[in-house]
């Protein structure tokens, strides 16, 4: 039942992420409102198949690929509404509704059933860890739409080719902005999320730090971050560069998280293609 | 029978010199509402007076006789001989009139397609009318209608969403790149009316400051004054730049005055916060190589000039969509005229044999001499039984749906049949409603 409720929610992203496109497109108000309505509906689906899996499973059930692929795509859309409601940037949507969709969806097409969770992941640390980094992610993915907004207006704007861009996206100022909120949120979740992480890998491993992969690229993707904060705060780095760095930002999360995952294999291991 | 007129003239027909000695001031036009409503045979009546047009709508009686009435009102109230006039006045009737009324207020009858200023116009023409009470139920209906309208084309078309002014332009570039304006800083380097105009829109768009510079200090001085603002000497516009966001330059220099180095050295002095240069002059003041800085955005007057073009274009198309909108509204407010028109008919109908079955009553009561209160409640109820079943089918095919044919015929053929007075008794519609259920009883006084 809550395995069918997973993975049906990437419906109601698909159809929610289509009526974004569809208001980015012909600016129908109305298409905007369904869009957010069908992606309230899907979250809240999303975090009821959740809630049932935990008690189903005994575990925290962000484990296996299937449900850390459908995690992203909660926490995603959490966060996108939650933007959505402070900043009224709907058309951000239209690009933040398109990656919930795609976590969801390939994660609809995994084994969904509940295993025997292994020993070491047997711990309070496993939603401190694992919840604090797929919410610092989500964030990042919604910098990463606001820095492709930003990009894509910057261009009209130098090139003064003003086109359908130039009239549908909000002004560079404020895609700059969400950029700099997104750091100040998402950073704080990333780093607590590997410092828990370190904590809970000293009772598991016996090691704080031991440079297995995903450690490796969780503190390269941390560093990024950190480049681009420090940079912003000292001298100034902003708007493109600000920008560019944040979708660079965005893929290291990614390598981090599937492309670890599945090419190079160490102690994080839990979640391959086969769970 | 009652028809909307309107009898105008805009700036397609009538030079400036004509417009300005019809046009009518503030002060005046209660005056001249209430010399227009005083006509014989217009019954309601509503002026609208801007710089580009004057435009004098009314309810009247009898069709192009009205057009005769306003025009003769026209000439009248401005001392201009009607020979000098009728070369420059248009007239609509009815449903043109509709049409007219709903494409001025939509602003695509304007000189310059949507521009947003010519609603407000023509709500106060209609605040005018309502003080002075010259307007009526059908022209209340017809102007409320006419502001919907004009709001289903703003919000349903981009008619009047793209800047076509240099000035616009220049506001509405700037917001894309600053977002909000009101923390942000204009400087004005150079004197000259486009960028004195565009300066006076940024500011009221909400730009926090102004700084001024000139060549000559005074000038600059003296313009301060004018805006507000704080004057700059030219020698040291270098150290003041930082502090501007939005830059308009239109100096006489025959070479640039800021180089692509020294907007660089700015931008890193400002970390980086976002730099929008308008340079309006030629030859150019400002380096256009700087627009390859990072947050340093250069335009000058052929960008803006190209922007504007490229707006005027989505304005022409989506001015298409506004007439299907119109057109469709035409339809619908004048299907609501003419069940305007039936029901006062039926008002006077019955108002007519109501007239007659009283002074038959009253001739057959007389006759009977002292009849008991008995038969005197006989004669009355045949009397009014006699009147609502004859007048039952005449006022149910008045009141049917008709298809295909103009209610309005139906109406002037019931009119010229039972030859009903041309005056409608006021508040005619709410007779109507109450006409049936007295039926039954009329005779019961």
């Amino acid at each position: 039942m809550h395995t069918v409720l997973l993975k049906v929610t990437a419906l109601f992203y698909l159809v929610g992420a289509l009526a974004y496109l569809h208001f980015i497109f012909t600016l129908n108000e109305r298409s905007a409102k369904v869009g957010r309505m069908l992606l309230l509906i899907g979250v809240l689906l999303h975090g009821a198949g959740f809630v049932a899996r935990y008690f189903v499973a005994g575990y925290t059930p962000i484990t296996s690929l299937f449900e850390s692929l459908s995690f992203s795509a909660f926490a995603i859309v959490c966060v996108f509404l939650a933007f959505e409601l402070r900043y009224h940037l709907r058309v951000l949507g239209a690009f933040v509704a398109p990656l919930a969709f795609a976590f969801s969806v390939s994660a609809a097409f995994l084994p969904g059933e509940v295993r025997a969770l292994a020993p070491a992941l047997n711990s309070y640390w496993l939603p401190v860890h694992v919840i604090l980094l797929f919410f610092g992610n989500a964030v990042f993915a919604v910098a990463f739409g606001a820095a492709i907004m930003y990009l894509l207006m910057e261009k009209e704007l130098k090139t003064k080719k003003m086109g359908a861009i130039f009239k549908r996206l909000p002004s560079l100022d404020v895609l700059d902005d969400i950029n700099y909120r997104c750091m100040t949120i998402g950073f704080p979740l990333l780093t607590l999320g590997i410092i828990t992480g370190s904590i809970w890998a000293e009772y598991a491993w016996g090691s704080y730090w031991s440079w297995d992969p995903k450690e490796v690229w969780s503190l390269i993707t941390w560093l990024l971050y950190a480049a681009l904060l420090h940079g912003r705060m000292t001298v100034g780095w902003r708007g493109r560069k600000a920008a560019i760095l944040a979708i660079v930002g965005f893929c290291s999360i990614l390598f981090t998280f599937l492309g670890v995952n599945l090419l190079l294999p160490g102690l994080h291991t839990y979640t391959n293609l086969s769970g | 029978m009652s028809e909307i007129v309107i009898v105008g003239l805009n700036h397609r027909t009538a030079p400036v010199e004509v417009r300005e000695r019809l046009a009518f001031a503030a002060d005046t036009v209660g005056h001249a509402l209430r010399g227009l409503r005083e006509r014989d045979g217009i019954e309601e009546g509503v002026i609208l007076s801007t710089c580009n047009r004057v435009e004098v709508c009314v309810l009247s009686e009898a069709g192009y006789k009205g057009v005769e009435h306003v025009k003769d009102f026209l000439a009248g109230f401005h001392g201009v001989p009607i020979g000098e006039l009728s070369d420059h006045l248009y007239h609509y009737l009815g449903e043109e009139a509709v049409r007219h009324l709903f494409r001025v207020s939509s602003s695509l009858d304007s000189m310059v397609l949507g521009e947003p200023q010519i609603l407000g116009q023509v709500k106060d023409a209609y605040g005018y009318a309502c003080e002075f009470k010259s307007i009526g139920p059908v022209l209340d209906k017809f102007f409320t209608k006419a502001f919907s309208v004009a709001k289903r084309v703003r919000t349903e078309t981009r008619v009047a969403n793209s800047a076509v002014s240099v000035s616009y332009a220049a506001v509405e570039l700037a917001k894309k790149i600053l977002g909000d304006l009101t923390d942000k800083v204009v400087m004005l380097i150079g004197a000259g009316e486009m960028c004195e105009l565009a300066a006076r829109h940024l500011l009221s768009a909400g730009a926090k400051g102004i700084l001024i510079t000139n060549r000559t200090f005074e000038r600059a001085v003296h313009l301060a004054e004018e805006f507000e603002g704080t004057a700059v000497r030219f020698e040291e516009l270098a150290t003041h730049l930082k502090r501007a966001d939005i830059i308009l330059s239109s100096t006489g220099s025959p070479h640039f005055i800021l180089k692509r180095g020294d907007v660089e050295a700015v931008i890193r002095i400002r970390r980086n916060r976002p730099m929008f240069f308008i340079d309006m002059a030629v030859p150019r003041d400002i380096d256009p190589d700087a627009n390859e800085i990072d947050n340093v955005y250069v335009y000058d007057i052929d960008d803006l000039n190209n922007v504007i073009e490229t707006n005027l274009e989505e304005r022409l198309r989506e001015a298409e969509l506004a007439e299907e909108i119109v057109v469709a509204e035409v339809a619908g407010f004048r299907r609501w005229l003419d069940s305007q028109q039936v029901t006062p008919t039926i008002v006077s109908l019955r108002r007519k044999f109501d007239e007659v079955r009283q002074a038959e009553v009253a001739k057959a009561l007389s006759a009977l001499g002292t009849a008991d209160p008995k038969t005197r409640k006989v004669v009355e109820s045949l009397a009014s039984s006699i009147l609502n079943k004859v007048l039952h089918s005449p006022i149910a095919s008045l009141k049917r749906e008709t298809d295909g044919r103009s209610p309005m015929e139906m109406v002037t053929a019931v009119r010229e049949i039972f030859d009903l007075p041309e005056e409608e008794a006021e508040g005619a519609p709410e007779a109507a409603e109450r006409a049936p259920e007295q039926g039954g009883n009329v005779g019961g006084q």
